[in-house]
């Protein structure tokens, strides 16, 4: 038995790096300090559900077959395809992105990965206006405001609170782990008492509203009172100690989150509604008056108290997901967002960070900006790259039945596509890379098996603020397995021979 | 009164279920458990006269699919359906991409109705209606 402390995990945007896991007998036994998605696939990489060989469709069905047959399969589907798409990448290494964009321009294909259905917006956002940010680690020890829009890390990002944020002592905010449990305490105390009133007939208890949206009593109180200690070596937990109120938590979502229950503060807005929300928020912030009594289900007056709130921190971050760019404006509520940010940099501090989903999608969109210039949605048709989201994004090609062939790796996109762009990419040759027999992969018709980057692979992830961290490799692949670096490398160098062969068979 | 259809907006997204379900095996049963569901409000469910657990047919432009709907545990969400993000979900979100590649899985409108008798589909049968593969 043998322990491995410092593990990194290879699920969510997070990148937790505390990970301790203990191996007995090349398997990983027990996990120490994950949240329940880790422990899922730390505990599950060896399940039935893992891909074992090979397999390439032959009469409908899937067969086993060697890595040598398939890698030459694919590299025969590749080479001979006119417009292929490379799709995925964002659940590898940085070592395998790299090499998917060699091999991208050597079949002339298209290069996109799942930030298309992701925070592809975000970045669109991010190119239109720029972004202010800032590292998970000054988050943690410096912001005392901080704000989800539109996510629930609770269920996406379990241990985003409690490593950077309302639940993490950071050297100048102190952790609200302990408020938030008196405050559940407080909770379950009421729904007894309201359980004993309802037997005894006192109460009759009605259907729960939508939240009125007003704002506790507590959220205007100062985030600080004045350090009167002024022992450097004592002062920050003096600081600390005299706060009488620490960090603040606001969620703003279209329904209560599990977040949303942890928060001090839940705004509840309408579907859609973002936009015109952050819009009211940033005139409120330059001073301008509404002449509306409601934005977006929201009175003026709370946001008023909110913008207050958000002028007084002297930290302020806020955290946006799916719900900004996956509704109604996309990519024009992220940029809204980041105005707001500019404008709020006129009074006080504040970033903004978007809560990216897939362990190393940010490392993709690193990946493939240095070797190509572009994040995602490449096109090397053309011989060079090309990059018009809306033209050479994969969801598009797919519904417009552009594409001819496809490789997709480490993702799922015919379990995330709309049904539409999902039957193109079916009907079309369809080579899959992933370690589990994933949705994709069972309509497959060539599938590899590939060792589990961060499990049976070390290499290098993006965490979601762009720090890149590396991944352990703490158990052996099953044997004779490749890496997806490794399957890549050879299709690529089998494309090559063949495209060279053809040469030859021309001249 | 129950109606027979109720108009609402569709949502998908995360919940910590089909994460955990995702990351143990697209094939499980925690997986297909997480992701057939569809969280709706107490009082829409009254409106369709359907008890908690009872299937529901969904129905957009894009297609329609039976799911199981649960009572939101958190709040109110009225006029909102919640499904976790799977195949089921997928198969009636919106691929309108607005020019710029993201499909619309979040705001567009949608059709409930109680189905009780209707099966909720495994993952093998509504690949073959959808891929006849």
């Amino acid at each position: 038995m043998s322990i491995v402390k410092s593990v990194t995990c290879p699920v969510c945007g997070c990148l937790c790096d505390d990970i301790e896991l203990t191996i007995e007998d090349g398997k990983v036994t027990q996990i120490k300090n994950g949240c329940a998605m880790c422990e899922s696939k730390f505990l599950n990489y060896m399940t039935e559900h893992r891909t074992k060989t090979p397999l390439i469709r032959k009469d409908g069905k899937l067969v086993p077959v060697s890595y040598e047959e398939a890698i030459h399969k694919s590299a025969e589907i590749l080479a001979n395809a006119s417009y292929p798409i490379l799709y995925g990448w964002s659940s590898t290494d940085c070592e395998a992105q790299r090499v998917g964009v060699e091999l991208a321009e050597e079949v002339g294909g298209v290069l996109d990965n799942t930030a298309v259905v992701c925070h592809g917006p975000s970045i669109l956002g991010v190119q239109e206006v720029g972004i202010p940010t800032a590292t998970l680690g000054q988050i943690r020890h410096r912001a005392d405001l901080i704000i989800y829009w539109g996510c629930d890390p609770w269920s996406a990002h379990p241990r985003h609170l409690e490593r950077y944020t309302s639940f993490t002592d950071g050297r100048f905010e102190a952790s609200e782990w302990k408020s938030y449990l008196n405050k559940v305490k407080a909770s379950v105390g009421m729904k007894k008492r309201s359980s004993v009133a309802r037997r005894r007939g006192l109460y009759c208890e009605s259907a729960e509203t939508v939240s009125d949206n007003k704002p506790p009593e507590t959220l205007n109180m100062p985030t600080h009172t004045v350090c009167v200690n002024n022992n450097p070596a004592t002062m920050n937990k003096e600081c600390v100690r005299t706060c009488t109120q620490g960090r603040k938590l606001i969620v703003v979502d279209v329904r209560k989150t599990m977040t949303a229950n942890a928060a001090d503060y839940f705004i509840q807005v309408k579907p859609g509604k973002d936009y015109e929300i952050m819009q009211a928020i940033r005139a409120l912030v330059k001073e301008e008056e509404l002449d509306v009594d409601e934005v977006g289900g929201v009175s003026v007056e709370y946001l008023e108290e909110l913008v207050d709130v958000m002028i007084n921190c002297q930290f302020g971050v806020i955290f946006f997901g799916m719900g900004l760019t996956q509704s109604a404006g996309k990519f024009r509520n992220v940029e809204d967002a980041i105005s707001l940010i500019r404008d709020l940099n006129m009074r006080t501090k504040f970033v903004i960070i978007p809560m990216r989903g897939h362990f190393n999608v940010t490392g993709a969109n690193t990946v493939f900006t240095w070797q190509s210039g572009y994040p995602y949605a490449i096109d090397f048709s053309l011989g060079y790259p090309k990059y018009n989201p809306g033209e050479t994004t994969v969801v598009d090609i797919l519904l417009r039945k552009e594409s001819d062939a496809a490789l997709v790796i480490a993702s799922d996109p015919v379990s995330n596509f709309p049904r539409k762009a999902a039957e193109h990419l079916v009907k079309t040759p369809l080579i899959v890379i992933d370690p589990h027999m994933n949705v994709t992969a069972m309509v497959g018709d060539v599938v590899f098996p590939s060792s589990i980057v961060g499990i049976e692979k070390a290499g290098t992830a993006y965490r979601m603020d762009h720090v890149p961290l590396p991944l352990k490799k703490v158990v052996e692949p099953p044997e004779g397995f490749l890496s997806d670096e490794e399957i890549l490398q050879r299709i690529l160098e089998e494309v090559r021979r063949i495209k060279s062969q053809e040469k030859k068979g021309a001249n | 009164m129950v109606q027979q259809k109720l108009q609402v907006t569709l949502l998908t997204g995360r919940t910590i279920e089909q994460g955990v379900g995702k990351e143990a095996g697209k094939a499980t049963q925690g997986y297909f458990e997480s992701t057939t569901m569809a969280y709706m409000d107490i009082c829409d469910m009254k409106k369709l006269g359907i008890k908690n657990q009872t299937n529901i047919l969904v129905t957009t432009p894009n297609g329609s699919v039976v799911l199981r709907a649960v009572k939101y545990p958190r709040g109110a969400m009225p006029g909102m359906i919640y499904i976790p993000y799977g195949p089921w979900a997928n198969s009636i979100v919106s691929n309108e991409t607005t020019s710029i590649g993201m499909p619309s899985f979040r705001g567009t409108p949608a059709e409930v109705e109680p189905a009780p008798d209707k099966p909720v589909l495994t993952l093998k049968e509504l690949l073959m209606k959808q891929f006849g593969k």
